[in-house]
């Protein structure tokens, strides 16, 4: 039997697919953050990250770090960061290729939306953005996990 | 629901607030006692907390912890009645006690947050005195 060529596409397509993590060309959705400690603990200082942004592999590298994370000091007791981990692992992305990253920044399909052709340079500078981890400067709904808005 | 009883479950609300009310300032009275008690372990000449020298230590330009954070101010902004902006760009409520009034109420949230500023700020956790000092500010503003 002979694949048709455009079986072949779809299953290339669909591998593709498998292959990227929530997102492959364009920004999508991801489920909500909805446990309340993850919520509080991860979201006073910047917006709490749904799982889905990162694979389990980095999300327990951030949980490792959490006296320098990023830069800040963001301890917690050990029973608090047991319980935040085992939801960002539960609910965590797909894996990726390679060495894991803990920056949401660092994962290709971020890169890959945020480069030039996507945002302008001297958005990141303005006042209203500050940080590239001010996810809901520009995506007014990430707090519910929805980035398709561009 | 009866009219009657429409009018208890309000008195019932009405009677519960002064509880609800003086929870708050009970809450900050219990952790400024563990402070204090703290502070005159370490030093019996231990003669209560200053709030003189909490606004020092809040307005302080330290820069002995992390060259990001060189004082409380980075964050909170210079006036404790004003929101600050955390480096993620994420408002951060008002100190001041009379603006924010769940402020110092929650033990765990307290200890947390001083371990974590301190560090950031002076490079080190900062002592019951120092940190009965600074809630004294933020509460009598």
């Amino acid at each position: 039997m002979r694949t048709s060529p455009p079986l072949l596409l779809s299953w290339t397509a669909a591998l593709m697919l498998l292959a990227s993590p929530a997102f492959a060309d364009g920004p999508e959705r991801v489920p909500p953050l909805t446990d309340p400690v993850v919520r509080a603990e991860c979201g006073s200082c910047h917006m709490a990250f749904q799982p889905g942004l990162l694979p389990a592999a980095s999300w327990k590298l951030v949980m490792a770090q959490l006296a320098d994370h990023f830069g800040e000091d963001a301890t917690l007791p050990a029973e608090k960061v047991a319980a935040i981990e085992a939801v960002l692992v539960s609910q965590a992305g797909r894996s990726q290729k390679g060495e894991p990253s803990p920056r949401i920044t660092e994962q290709r399909w971020w890169k890959h939306e945020h480069d030039a052709r996507h945002v302008k340079p001297e958005r990141w500078t303005a006042p209203d953005v500050l940080s590239k981890v001010n996810c809901v400067a520009c995506h007014p709904r990430a707090e519910r996990g929805d980035y398709d808005d561009d | 629901m009866k009219p009657t009883s429409a009018l208890l479950a309000a008195l019932a609300l009405l009677a519960a607030l002064p509880v609800l009310a003086a929870s708050a300032p009970g809450a900050r009275a219990a952790i400024l006692d563990g402070f204090a008690e703290r502070a005159r372990a370490a030093d019996p000449g231990f003669e209560g907390f200053d709030g003189e020298r909490g606004r020092a230590l809040f307005e302080g330009d330290w820069g002995l912890g992390k060259p990001d954070t060189p004082s409380c101010t980075t964050c909170h902004g210079p006036d404790p009645r004003r929101a600050g902006q955390t480096r993620a760009g994420k408002t951060i409520e008002p100190l001041a006690v009379s603006v924010t009034p769940s402020r110092f109420t929650d033990p765990d949230e307290v200890a947390k947050w001083f371990f974590r500023n301190c560090r950031s700020v002076l490079g080190r956790e900062c002592t019951a005195q120092e940190q009965g000092d600074f809630m004294t500010f933020a509460t009598g503003l």
